[in-house]
């Protein structure tokens, strides 16, 4: 069993949490004690219908406001996978709470209403999702109970989003209608649209294959933690020395050659180690231990990799970033610590080219500075060399955050286009 | 790790492998951590997980536990004896000495319970060691509060939690910056699940209390809960006494911790029965929960676990 983190979109108005509740009431996930409490709370609150949002919206604050805030990761599981969904709320106002949720996600569903079709909001949580690299788009088009299950309406928003996405570079795309009321498609096919030939929902999400959506070709690993066991537990580790990471792409092997960076000095992997005992490979997202063969100079932030397939060493760097701050913004010579992979340096906006409009795509290239919520183009400079990779080909060489020195807050998600080298 | 043609890797490998990188993301960028152990199930997992990030070299930080001075023998002997088997350093905080030294006053009354002095005694020990990381073991599936919950939770000088202002988390990467006084709590185990958790105590054969299992046990009933007949747990006449075959599903304290009717004495019964239940483990056994709707959240942002 493997598992999905699928990221949702929407708000209470398009039926997305009736769809989470639903799959998480179908699957058994929601205990009899969790939903006595949504039902007692609805009935208190005079709703005639059980409100599952109250499910998902944990905090006091979003009860009293009924509204989503944050992202809320909920778990459930079918024989076949385990889920994790990031819950995220629609509005605008919570664009980086989508950019979070979507961050993880190896699947993003967004919900149309069947009645609307695609709105302004579908086409952000599209694009939102499709500069995160979310490998897979579902859109769900829900409420087709209330236009009578027409298929006709069903392809006019299919041909009207695909006109849309196809501007995306949008990735794996696939169309549901789904009556997330009713139950229509979500976990088993409905009756009501036999014009309707694929999966139900939870079947596409137990099916799609994710194996090959990491990167297995570019080996990364970024060096976390060195561990030299002191006072080891036995005698014979006395003159260990493993380099502890999360393999961030490729596969590893004992004996293959690799180059350390910054140094450039080659060596040959001789061990691949876990508490488990050593492994014959090392692939995302295993977490293990590397000994090397020769005695190089190795800490934390610096990256091991392919002589013959190296990340961008850099220090300039051209980056889609997503402000996440109310108080402070965005602007040329504004400075931000940045943390890359392990790696941890200062980083100066050189230049902010572009804020782009996330609802029309509109690249306005008069804007000063970036605020909340707001995405744009710029490029920075870093104080030590970061090894980069273009974020659409590995999400985790190249995503980065930037982190505001005076407040410590996390302000600033940023993906890496256009990585060069020095 | 199992290891397929087309490189999948199971939910537990996911799970173990994102929280040891998440342990090693801590021992790396603050200067005193510790973790929370309780000898509770997910203490003791992530426990394990410590063990397997730094091997062969020993867990770099200190171990903690708030001692209510109401927990169950089998739990801190349990307790004592991991702490010794892996050589670590055990700090315990007894919330008896915070009542003593006038820092916390005793509920009384046949509710009173230590659970919300814990926070103090919690917080005035990190201050006192000087302890700028502390991992927890709690898991989003437990409650809606948590739900929403950073694996790096920020905690101001107050040991606060603010759920509203949070700090975004992206990708892997995990914001440590604080200042001095401030602390932030680390959850590696957000993403597990109950079944998670027993899934793997099975598969790594991992030791628990006994209390866990199945065993004959003297209790009495409140609000549905069967609770330890004990000194320390005040019973009133209406109360009767019974003995029943009985498991734990949480680990707590004696005065807020119920034991459930079941005769799973072995993981994988414990492990059928989970699978099989309808009531979440803190809805079944724990009434510090159950106060409000929001119980949870309020003693988090006062800075509870």
């Amino acid at each position: 069993m493997d598992i999905l983190r699928f990221a949702t979109a929407g708000s209470v108005d398009d039926g997305k949490s009736t769809l989470i509740g639903r799959l998480l009431f179908d699957s058994k996930a929601i205990f009899e004690d969790q939903l006595e409490a949504v039902e007692r709370t609805s009935r208190d609150r005079g709703t005639e219908y059980t409100d599952l949002s109250l499910l998902t919206d944990g905090l006091r604050a979003e009860r009293e406001q009924g509204i989503t805030i944050d992202v809320a990761y909920r778990y459930f599981a079918t024989p076949k996978r385990k889920f994790i969904i990031a819950d995220t709320p629609g509005h605008i106002q919570y664009t980086r709470n989508m950019v979070t949720g979507a961050s993880t996600a190896d699947l993003a569903i967004i919900l149309i209403d069947a009645r609307k079709g695609v709105l302004e909001q579908s086409r952000r949580h599209a694009f939102l999702t499709t500069l995160l690299r979310v490998p897979h788009l579902v859109l769900a088009v829900n409420k087709m109970d209330l236009v009578d299950y027409s298929e006709e309406r069903f392809n006019e928003i299919h041909e009207e989003f695909t006109a849309f996405a196809s501007k995306l570079n949008a990735p794996d795309l696939t169309f549901i209608p789904i009556s997330a009321l009713h139950g229509d498609n979500v976990v088993s096919r409905s009756e009501n649209m036999p014009w309707y030939q694929g999966s139900s929902l939870l079947h596409h999400l137990e099916n799609v294959h994710i194996a090959s959506d990491r990167n297995l070709v570019d080996v990364r690993f970024p060096v976390q933690y060195v561990i030299r066991p002191q006072k080891a537990t036995d005698p014979a580790f006395h003159d260990y020395r493993g380099y502890a990471g999360q393999v961030a792409g490729g596969v590893l092997k004992p004996g293959d050659e690799v180059v350390h960076l910054p140094s450039g000095l080659t060596t040959r992997i001789s061990s691949i180690d876990t508490y488990d005992g050593p492994v014959a490979e090392a692939f995302p997202p295993m977490s293990v231990t590397l000994r090397l063969e020769d005695d190089i100079d190795i800490s934390r932030g610096d990256m091991i990799c392919r002589p013959n397939n190296q990340p961008a060493v850099a220090q300039e760097l051209e980056a889609m970033v997503c402000w996440m701050a109310d108080g402070v913004k965005l602007a040329p010579r504004s400075k931000f610590i940045i943390k890359h992979t392990t790696r941890t340096a200062r980083a100066l906006v050189r230049d902010l080219h572009y804020r782009l409009d996330v609802n029309t795509l509109h690249r306005d290239e008069t804007a000063q500075n970036l605020g909340l919520n707001e995405i744009g183009r710029v490029s920075l400079r870093v104080t030590q060399p970061l090894f980069v990779d273009d974020y659409a080909r590995n999400r985790l060489t190249g995503g980065f955050i930037l982190v505001d020195e005076a407040t410590n807050g996390t302000v600033g998600a940023g993906m890496i286009v256009e990585a060069r080298g020095r | 790790m199992t290891l397929q043609a087309d490189y999948t890797t199971s939910q537990l490998d996911v799970l173990e492998a994102e929280a040891i990188h998440i342990m090693r993301e801590v021992a790396a960028e603050f200067e005193r951590p510790c973790l929370l152990f309780s000898g509770g199930k997910d203490s003791i997992v992530m426990l394990r997980i410590a063990e397997k990030a730094f091997w062969p070299a020993p867990i770099p930080f200190p171990l903690m536990h708030v001692d209510t001075g109401h927990n169950f023998d089998e739990v801190i002997e349990f307790r004592d004896r991991r702490a010794a088997e892996l050589g670590a350093r055990l700090v315990v905080a007894s919330v008896q000495a915070s009542i003593d030294a006038g820092r916390v006053v005793e509920e009384t009354g046949r509710r009173a319970s230590r659970n919300r002095l814990q926070t103090t005694t919690l917080l005035d020990a990190i201050e006192e060691h000087g302890f700028d990381a502390v991992f927890g073991g709690a898991r989003r599936d437990e409650e809606k509060a948590r739900a929403k919950e950073r694996v790096f939770s920020f905690r101001d000088d107050f040991g606060q939690w603010d759920p509203k202002n949070q700090r975004p988390e992206l990708w892997n990467l995990y914001n440590a910056k604080i200042r001095k006084g401030e602390h932030i709590r680390v959850f590696p185990l957000s993403n597990w699940t109950e079944l998670d958790i027993w899934d793997y105590i099975r598969r790594e054969g991992i030791e628990i209390p006994s209390i866990y299992y199945a065993h004959k046990r003297r209790v009495f009933e409140r609000d549905g809960m069967l609770l330890a007949d004990s000194p320390v747990v005040q019973r009133g006449e209406d109360e009767p006494v019974f003995e029943a075959v009985v498991r734990y599903r949480t680990v707590g304290d004696m005065t807020c911790t119920g034991a459930v009717q079941s005769t799973a004495a072995t993981v994988e019964e414990i492990i059928a029965e989970i699978a099989a239940t309808r009531i979440t483990e803190r809805g079944a056994t724990r009434a510090d929960d159950r106060a409000s709707e929001a119980a949870m959240e309020d003693r988090k942002r006062e800075g509870y676990f």
